[in-house]
């Protein structure tokens, strides 16, 4: 019931005003076109797996995760993955924070970042086919080492672990460096800069102030670039031994699905990956939580 | 680290350029133990500047800094041991407000107890003992810019740099810290440079003012001395001589008489006797008079309590700031004048 004026005179308060009340309006619709599509392209295929890995072509229900965890040629597929991705992803992130602290001095960023982003846009095949020509037996690099005569024998680089870890560290570097860089630039520099003037010399610096503000930022940096590394697999067939050190856990999915048309055994493979990352992730944030977490300035300013 | 005490610091012929712009131009000041000085000066003349070089957060493009017989200006700002108060505070956001200001010390490898006791009484100094365990985030702006001064004395430096540190306060808040700040620095008596655009701050709290402007020094000298007698005219309108009147100046006994418009006032010569020249006058010294020489037309009147302050124009259109006891509204017609005491004749 309303007066003239459209006041309520009622404690009837409209549907349209106390869905409002909740944050739903017009606007929430624009959402719906992403749920649709995460549901659609992530949830919905997410869920057939999982169904799917818990029917397999022969045995109980658990058959394909039994089979997984007793075959050698299988579960050992998690740890050389793991093998790759962890130390790719440490000397990644490792590396990328004294160039950060460097670069975020420098004026010409733009280019650099700009060169930078070229071999994510190139994509992992077309590193791996430079890998391939320049680090192969007739490459330009086993060249140079015959003719100085470091070693009588081309030096192997490729066709084993070595390959693929170029290859994930080439491709994987940009983005992480790129991360980084962003977690360096949102520290408020006048922070450093009264450190210094506390007496603190730049280890100290680095120590007590960026690295404790830093530390959030690494530990996602860490995570999104270790899930990018876990799931090689251009890189571990083109580059490296897909029947040997580099039968990454991919890899094995593949040959389940294609190979053995065992779609049912993929999809378990496919989870027991999505698992273990999962597993690594959540181990790593929970750690975070154990740091300081707010904004990084120094104050009001 | 440098000696706890020294008998003056020097800046000879300190000099900054960035690219093409000189920021700061051969500037010289000797300041002795103890002194409150402020560098004031609008934005852009160089101040902050000179804060920072001497700091040793940017280097020098030329001249030098002594303190005593040590040369320093080739020290890092580690080295240097001075306190800095920032203009954001720069409290470090992962740290108590305990941790901060025992951080200087924790840096000299003091040990333990006596971190402890010294953060204790700095804590007392500044009044934050209940906010000690609290990340900075959780306190207020006054209560972070006490932080910050705690953090930078804890240490007892030689020197305490301020960088315009009122700057992020609200009006009474700023009152409050400035007598804060006057308050500490009785108390320790360590020798302070402050950074500052506000010539109330300079004035209320420094023993001496260093005017800057287009990084070089105008003038130096005691709050009074400059409050009353400003040596150049950019100098006195910074000072708050809002009314600048161009005129002709004649030298006339001891004073000098300027001639503006019509009117005929009698002034004191600074640096000028004849001529063209600038007639500076401070808005409360403006006030309507009987036999005022200045006929002007009030344009608009506000009341501030006790006086009403306006703008008036004369029949040429000269915008002049004045003061008045009685209420004046617009469209009144006044006859303006000034103690000859009052009116500062520079050249123009």
């Amino acid at each position: 019931m309303r007066s003239e004026a459209g006041v309520l005179i009622s404690g009837q308060v409209p549907l349209r005003v106390r869905l409002a009340q909740r944050g739903l309006d017009g606007v929430t619709l624009l959402v719906l076109p992403a749920v649709l599509f995460i549901v659609g392209l992530f949830i919905y295929p997410f869920v057939y797996g999982l169904v799917l890995s818990f029917e397999p072509k022969e045995g109980g229900w658990l058959a394909n995760y039994a089979k997984f965890f007793a075959d050698p040629y299988l579960y050992t597929t998690i740890g050389k993955t793991l093998w790759l991705a962890v130390p790719v992803t440490v000397l990644n992130v490792l590396v990328s924070i004294p160039i950060a602290l460097r670069v975020r001095l420098m004026r010409r960023q733009r280019l650099l970042t700009t060169i930078l982003v070229v071999p994510i846009t190139l994509g992992t095949v077309l590193v791996a086919e430079g890998l391939l020509n320049y680090l192969g037996p007739r490459g330009w690099l086993n060249r140079v080492i015959l003719t100085i005569g470091f070693s009588d024998s081309p030096v192997r680089l490729i066709h084993n672990y070595w390959g693929v870890f170029m290859s994930l560290v080439i491709t994987g570097f940009p983005f992480t460096f790129l991360l980084t860089l962003s977690y360096i630039t949102g520290i408020d520099p006048s922070l450093e800069q009264a450190g210094a003037m506390l007496g603190a010399r730049a280890r100290q610096r680095f120590r007590e102030i960026m690295l404790p503000l830093l530390f959030p930022g690494l530990v996602i940096t860490f995570c999104l670039s270790f899930v990018q590394a876990f799931s090689v697999f251009p890189s571990a067939v083109l580059l490296g031994a897909p029947a040997g050190d580099t039968r990454v856990i991919s890899i094995a999915a593949y040959q389940a699905a294609f190979e053995d048309y065992d779609y049912s055994m993929a999809s378990a493979i496919a989870m027991i990956m999505a698992f273990v990352q999962v597993l690594i992730v959540a181990a790593l944030l929970g750690l975070q939580n154990a740091f300081y977490r707010g904004p990084a300035g120094g104050g009001k300013g | 680290m440098s000696s706890k005490e020294f008998r003056q610091l020097r800046l000879e012929n300190m000099s900054r350029d960035f690219g093409l712009l000189n920021a700061l131009k051969g500037v010289n000041l000797t300041v002795q133990r103890g002194e409150f000085v402020a560098l004031l000066g609008p934005s852009g003349c160089g101040k902050s500047t000179a804060l920072n070089c001497l700091a040793g957060l940017l280097p020098l493009t030329a001249g030098s800094i002594w303190l005593d017989e040590a040369r320093i200006d080739l020290l890092g700002p580690e080295a240097r041991g001075f306190g800095m108060v920032f203009q954001n505070y720069a409290l470090f956001p992962h740290m108590s407000v305990r941790k901060n200001i025992g951080f200087g010390l924790r840096m000299q490898r003091r040990p333990k107890a006596e971190i402890a006791r010294k953060v204790e009484e700095a804590l007392k100094l500044v009044r934050l003992e209940a906010q000690a365990e609290k990340l900075p985030g959780q306190i207020s702006g006054g209560q972070q810019q006490r932080v910050a001064i705690a953090r930078a004395i804890v240490v007892e430096p030689p020197l305490v740099l301020m960088d315009e540190p009122l700057s992020n306060l609200d009006a009474k808040l700023r009152l409050e810290m400035r007598a804060e700040i006057r308050r500490i620095h009785n108390l320790l008596g360590c020798a302070t440079i402050y950074v500052t655009h506000d010539q109330d701050e300079a004035l209320s709290l420094a023993d001496r003012i260093v005017v800057l402007r287009d990084g070089q020094v105008r003038q130096v000298g005691t709050p009074e001395a400059l409050y009353a007698r400003p040596e150049h005219a950019d100098v006195a309108e910074f000072m708050g001589y809002r009314n600048l009147i161009a005129s002709r100046a004649v030298r006339a006994g001891n004073g000098v008489q300027v001639r503006v418009g019509d009117a005929v006032l009698t002034g004191v010569p600074v640096d000028v006797d004849e001529g063209e020249a600038l007639a500076a006058i401070r808005p409360e010294d403006l006030v309507p008079m009987a036999d005022g020489p200045i006929a002007a037309t009030v344009m608009t009147a506000e009341y501030r309590g006790r006086d009403f302050y306006g703008l008036a124009n004369m029949a040429d259109g000269t915008e002049l700031f004045f003061r008045s006891e009685a209420r004046v509204a617009a469209g009144d017609a006044l006859r303006l004048g000034a103690d000859p005491s009052r009116v500062l004749v520079y050249a123009q």
